[in-house]
């Protein structure tokens, strides 16, 4: 690919974090590149509030009395982790920071379609946020995150409308988000840049935005129909009014299964770019991991019922959703499968970047076989609601999708920042993360088919050995989370200068200067080569 | 800290014993599918570490075949696991004729259980070894979900329907019996003990418990106590559906649907008989839901399970 010259003098060729240093500046930005930042701020301290939940959690069953907290404390605990983790976490992680720094910038735009709905979209984050907080601060939720009815409209006891309320609103944010991506990948690709040269990052944010604009409508006029029964008494889900608790699950699974795949396709597209990048090498098929995004996004609809095959929907519903649950899992195997050939002959680099990536599929692979046994119904009869299911949910979305995001962050982080930080400790980072995480979710695979159920504060004394493996893990894992903040801090002031390539990778990204202009290109950029041309051919690269 | 280590379940069925087969050879393909990609990602990464030389001509970025078939294969083999798992599921929606039903509601949090005897108990359950055995459930408040692990087997309980289960203990003893849906506040305390009893056992038990009047038996009482029978009796001069061998019958209804009487239609006649009306009747009948206390309509319904076309009248 060529790109002009740059222009180091012009005002537009100031770096985007020197382009103005007040609060003001960036609380009214509209360049995509700060609102990632702020999205990367806001989300990292809901991943604490998430993260301090879970450690409450798994202190509690440490003990079979669960003796630190008490019943309904520990019900507001995993309340409050599952709804901070899945909506102010996991669903804007990698689309809302790395999403919105890196689409523009890998297909030559100078920013998303419209950026003041990006803006919005982190001002309706921030807002509801706030309810969440709110929710918190004055008693909490004690429904679990799934808000099943009819316990979250007629028996519930906590301030179930206000973290109700929060979900809505942090559902326009995404609503915003995926509105914007699709209509930037459609209408703001450089010359050259065809569907076939799209780096795959994008297409697989490009299926996650699909899911978030059609998903997404779902969980809002769910969960207002579920405000409407609680506050008003209006029978929707409550049987002794003509209303129906299944319906609620149908609605809820058609978005949150969907939104699984909003969570994890990300996860999938920073793959392609950390192994291509790692191997310099051509990714292996890229038409088959490029269709495999959309495939997940289309079959990803039709799965809802197999979380219901014990909630009493019909046995050949349960049939024909086992089939295509197991249906669902070919695209995603035909990722990792195509990854592993990309290594085949490559140049494999084993920086922290690699590592994570490394441990993803690891991790990957082992949540996305026990989710295929859990879509064999005589398997899932058995092992439905317990910790199976929750060692299960952990690999794809904390093993996958959270170990992408850190990858994402080691990769980019030069990118978005302009400096390098310490490789020793990223791989040492990658290293506990992978050990930590195992540790902590594969005893409950053992627990979940013991029979364990999930959501319990108080258990049978002879689960207590796996129960404590578990939480010793969970010490290391968050050791794990807690040391890039030490050295990505640190590298902020005292980092060596990145230089816009560090890596030698492919993509427009890498062709500016690292932090990036506050205008992305000096020129229209006009892309001549294929995605992942190694080696590198553009004369403009610093390798 | 108590100090065992469990890694297998109890099998107290034959049941749990083809899920753990099942299990165990489903876990070989996926290791089969698993393992090669453990492998190739470390011997790529010293083969191919950067700086190494080593031979990196014509690598492929396409093979099409090989795309094809590491997408068809595993989901063939995993067609062949589908075919066995459904058909293990379907055996579970299929009682035996000659099952024992037993009444279980659930509510916040406890289980309550009425055998066909009579016999009552709360967060224990017995039942007899080799016997096939339904249990025909309701809850009072939120979703609850029995399950007991050494049976594997869990069913929802749902407000507003009838959700049964069965099973064949085959092996005595005693298992642990739990609630697996979250249901509020004390979920996880809401769950007691599984007797597999021997027959003498199951004998002996029944005789301590002391109840001589079966289940049907106060179902009759009561059809009598709330007037039930000044319609529905032969005899009644109101224009009412005969309800002698109506269990497991096919009922047309006034919206030209037909339903089978079964647990659910009877319950729901009861509480709600606006719900369903009989083809051919006025929808006279009140409701008796804040009338009859939950372990009655139990009763009730096992009594009209039990009005077989010849002990009501003869055609």
């Amino acid at each position: 690919m060529t790109v002009g010259a740059t222009l180091e003098t012009s005002p537009e060729r100031i770096s985007y974090l020197r382009a103005g240093y007040t609060l003001w500046s960036w609380l009214t930005t509209t360049d995509h590149k700060r609102i990632a930042v702020l999205y990367l701020y806001s989300i990292t301290a809901f991943f604490f509030v998430g993260g301090i939940a879970a450690a409450l959690i798994r202190l509690d069953l440490a003990t079979p009395g669960g003796d630190l907290l008490s019943n309904e404390g520990y019900n507001r605990a995993f309340t409050l982790h599952g709804v901070v983790m899945v909506w102010f976490f996991l669903i804007p992680s990698i689309p809302a920071t790395f999403g919105n720094f890196l689409i523009p910038l890998m297909i030559g735009a100078q920013d998303l379609a419209f950026p003041r709905i990006n803006l919005a979209s982190w001002y309706l984050y921030v807002l509801a946020g706030m309810f969440t907080l709110y929710a918190v601060v004055i008693g909490g939720v004690d429904t679990g995150w799934t808000f099943y009815t009819p316990l979250s409209t007629l028996f519930a006891n906590g301030y179930v409308v206000s973290a109700l309320l929060a979900v809505i609103v942090v559902g326009f944010s995404s609503i915003f988000t995926g509105l914007n991506f699709i209509v930037t990948v459609h209408k703001l690709r450089c010359p050259g840049m065809t569907w076939s040269r799209l780096p795959l990052f994008v297409w697989s944010l490009y299926a996650t935005a699909i899911i978030l604009v059609l998903a997404t409508p779902v969980l809002t006029m769910l969960l207002i129909l579920v405000c409407v029964e609680r506050v008003f008494g209006i029978g929707i889900f409550n049987p002794d009014l003509g209303g129906d608790p299944l319906l609620y699950q149908h609605l809820f699974w058609f978005y949150s299964h969907p939104a699984v795949y909003i969570m994890v396709l990300p996860a999938f597209g920073v793959l392609s770019e950390l192994v291509t990048a790692a191997a310099r090498k051509r990714i292996f098929g890229y038409w088959f991991i490029a269709y495999s995004s959309v495939a997940i996004a289309v079959i990803g609809f039709l799965v809802w019922g197999h979380h219901m095959f014990v909630a009493g929907e019909s046995m050949y519903a349960s049939a024909v959703f086992s089939f295509l649950s197991i249906a669902v899992a070919v695209p995603s195997g035909i990722k990792v499968y195509n990854w592993i050939a990309t290594l085949y002959k490559g140049s494999i680099s084993l920086d922290p970047a690699f590592l994570f990536a490394m441990g993803f599929i690891g991790l990957f692979v082992i949540g996305g076989l026990t989710g295929l046994m859990l879509a064999m119904i005589a398997v899932d009869v058995h092992v439905h609601d317990t910790y199976f299911v929750v060692a299960h949910f952990h690999y794809i979305m904390v093993g996958g999708a959270v170990t992408a995001f850190f990858g994402a962050l080691h990769f980019w982080w030069p990118k978005i920042t302009g400096r390098m930080y310490n490789i020793t400790w990223g791989r040492i980072t990658a290293a506990l993360i992978f050990l930590g995480f195992n540790l902590t979710f594969f005893p409950q695979f053992i627990l979940g088919y013991l029979g364990m159920p999930r959501r319990y504060h108080v258990y049978p004394p002879e689960f207590q050995v796996l129960h404590v493996l578990s939480s010793a893990g969970a010490s290391i894992l968050a050791v794990g989370y807690l040391l890039p903040f030490i050295y990505l801090l640190y590298s902020l002031r005292h980092g060596q200068p990145a230089g816009p390539n560090p890596w030698g990778a492919t993509g427009l990204e890498w062709t500016v200067p690292s932090p990036p202009p506050k205008q992305n290109f000096a020129e229209m950029p006009i892309v001549t080569r294929p995605p992942y041309d190694y080696p590198i051919r553009d004369p403009m690269s610093r390798e | 800290m108590n100090g065992s280590l469990e890694i297998w379940p109890q099998q107290a069925s034959g049941h749990a014993a083809q899920v753990d087969t099942f299990i165990l050879a489903f876990t070989v393909l996926v290791a089969l599918l698993a393992i090669p990609v453990g492998l190739l990602i470390f011997v790529f990464a010293i083969k191919y570490r950067r700086g190494k030389s080593v031979d990196r001509q014509h690598a492929p970025d396409r093979k099409v075949w090989l795309e094809v078939s590491w997408s068809v294969l595993p989901f063939l083999a995993s067609l062949g696991f589908y075919v066995w798992s459904t058909a293990l599921y379907f055996d579970l929606n299929h009682a035996p004729p000659d099952s024992l039903d037993i009444f279980i509601v659930a509510k916040q949090w406890m289980w309550k259980a009425q055998h066909p005897g009579g016999e009552r108990e709360i967060d224990e359950l017995h039942v007899p070894v080799g016997q096939p055995v339904r249990l025909v459930m309701n809850s009072q408040d939120v979703i609850h979900s029995f399950y007991v692990p050494a049976l594997r087997v869990k069913q929802d309980v749902v407000p507003g329907r009838v959700s049964s289960l069965w099973f064949k203990a085959e092996r005595p003893g005693v298992y642990w019996m739990t609630c697996a849906e979250f249901c509020g506040t004390d979920h996880s305390v809401m769950g007691g003990k599984f007797y597999v009893l021997t027959a003498d056992e199951y004998a002996a038990w029944l005789a301590r418990s002391g109840v001589d009047t079966s289940l049907a038996a106060l179902g009759d009482v009561l059809f009598r106590k709330y007037g039930c029978s000044g319609c529905h009796a032969p005899s009644a001069g109101v224009h009412a559906p005969d309800l002698a061998g109506l269990y497991g019958r096919s009922v047309a209804l006034a919206n030209g649907e037909t339903v089978i009487a079964d647990e659910q239609y009877i319950q729901d006649s009861i509480l709600l008989p606006q719900k369903q009306i009989a083809a051919g009747y006025e929808p006279i009948m009140p409701t008796f839901k804040n009338v009859l206390g939950e372990d009655e309509v139990i009763q009730l319904v096992a009594y009209i399970k039990s009005l077989r076309q010849a002990s009501w009248r003869v055609k």
